[in-house]
């Protein structure tokens, strides 16, 4: 069988987490190629509903990652994220998804290295738990 | 020989409340039962299938369909209502995004079987027996029983829906606006929902005016924590109300009975998944900027967030119901 490569969707806001991404690029850092990046103004613009969605439309994992607390571009944005996020793993949780294959995580515009890491424990856990899609799919 | 519009009622994976909210016209009932002509309607009316059958294809005016799609027996009136009638209405919240039984999508069809025959205290069921087709030796024919589906389906996942009527069960007035759209012809785009409103509740709560400008709650209460003041906006006493989120339309029932709304009318439009949109919402108010603490709140304020946020609306949510290991 061909080995499982997860495709995983990152929502990523414009002024610290997008901008990690791109120093992990232009200082040629190497990271798993399973990526979907999606640029979002600020992480509190990510609905719960996107998240969703991707899971739906076949991602087997979804990260949403913003500034740290404290740095958001405006003010107090990526706080509501929190709350948000913290209430959907609850939610995922309860729908069956494993809270392994979401991740809220904090990347400010200088931790390249952060991201690399987090990328590639990300891969690994979601690797151990094999593809989501075919369990969306209820036999009518 | 009339020319009265045809209007045929159906009831699928449903407790009835929707049958009785038509009854629940009061004296339009006369209105209505003048105005068209019942061709189809298990509950009240003596026509079978068989009738419905000889129909020519397109010629009932409206089918309001009540309920979710549970067994193969529902999946085959549906698609015959549709093949007869120019509109089939999705009538209730069962019917639109599968309702209160809808939850069942968080178990296996085993799992609610196994529940439902050989579990629950009430039942003595020594044998075994499951609902199966079986030949009656005695009468010499074989005696059909529907199967269940491995899940409960909105009206919209087996036939083409051309109408929403929302709630639980929706109001004598908003039936009423739903029938008097349909009959006058007077009707929005297809894949509407007709008879509300297309705000959200707030916007009719009587309380609407004591909502604070900035919405802002510490903790989260309980409604069997205490009273709250008849007076004032339940969100702002910290009930976790969901009318932003909820279609307007109601009237404001439960709130004028000092109860939050729990959201039977449904999404707005341009909203697909209302758990997460409600979600989003609570979020959004909580003043609290610590995650142990949104935890501990969910956990012991919400306690089941699935069965709250997603009370009416499981079914047609983005995954449909639990995920289920392989």
């Amino acid at each position: 069988m061909a080995e499982f490569k997860p495709k995983i969707v990152v929502f990523a806001c414009n002024w610290c987490t997008y901008a990690a991404l791109d120093l992990a690029g232009t200082s040629r850092m190497k990271y798993p190629a399973n990526f979907r990046v999606i640029k979002v103004m600020c992480s509190g613009r990510v609905d719960p509903q996107f998240v969703l969605e991707a899971f739906k439309q076949g991602a087997d994992g979804v990260i949403v990652a913003g500034c740290h607390p404290g740095d958001c571009h405006y003010v107090n944005g990526n706080m509501k994220t929190l709350r948000r996020m913290t209430m959907l793993k609850k939610m995922l949780e309860e729908m069956g998804i494993e809270k392994e294959r979401f991740r809220l995580e904090w990347i400010s515009a200088a931790e390249a290295t952060k991201w690399v890491q987090v990328a590639n424990e990300m891969v690994e856990q979601v690797k151990a738990l094999g593809p989501l899609k075919p369990r969306l799919e209820v036999k009518e | 020989m009339s020319e009265k519009p045809k209007i045929a009622l159906y009831w699928c994976a449903s407790c009835g409340g929707c049958e009785e909210a038509v009854l629940d016209l009061a004296e339009k009932v006369l209105d209505l039962v003048n105005a068209v002509d019942i061709v189809f309607w298990p509950v009240a009316v003596d026509f079978k299938i068989e009738d419905v059958e000889k129909l020519p294809d397109k010629s009932i005016t409206a089918s309001l369909i009540n309920g979710g799609i549970r067994l193969t027996e529902h999946e085959k009136v549906v698609k015959l209502l549709r093949q007869k009638s120019q509109y089939v209405i999705a009538y209730g919240a069962c019917s639109a995004w599968g309702g209160i039984p809808g939850l069942a999508n968080l178990y296996k069809r085993e799992e609610l079987l196994s529940r439902a025959y050989f579990e629950v205290p009430t039942v003595v069921n020594e044998e075994k027996v499951l609902p199966r087709t079986y030949k009656d030796e005695e009468l010499g024919i074989e005696v059909e029983v529907p199967e269940v589906l491995p899940r409960l389906l909105p009206l919209d996942r087996v036939i083409e829906v051309d109408y929403y009527v929302p709630g639980c069960p929706p109001t004598p007035d908003v039936t009423w606006n739903a029938i008097q759209a349909l009959l006058s012809g007077n009707l929005p785009p297809k894949g509407s929902v007709i008879g509300a409103s297309s705000k959200a509740l707030c916007d009719e709560c009587p309380l609407n005016e004591t909502k604070p400008d900035k919405l802002l709650i510490k903790e989260f209460k309980r409604i069997t924590e205490f009273t709250p003041d008849p007076e004032k906006c339940l969100l702002a006493q910290g009930l976790p109300c969901l009318g932003p989120v909820t279609r307007g339309g109601c009237g404001a029932l439960c709130i004028k009975a000092n109860m939050p709304c729990t959201g039977c009318f449904g999404m707005l439009d341009n909203v697909s998944d209302y758990g997460a949109k409600a979600l989003s919402f609570l979020a959004s108010i909580l003043d609290v900027e610590d995650e142990k603490e949104v935890e501990r709140q969910v956990k012991e304020k919400i306690a089941d967030l699935v069965g709250r946020l997603y009370r009416y609306t499981l079914p047609s949510s983005k995954l449909g119901g639990k995920v289920f290991k392989r």
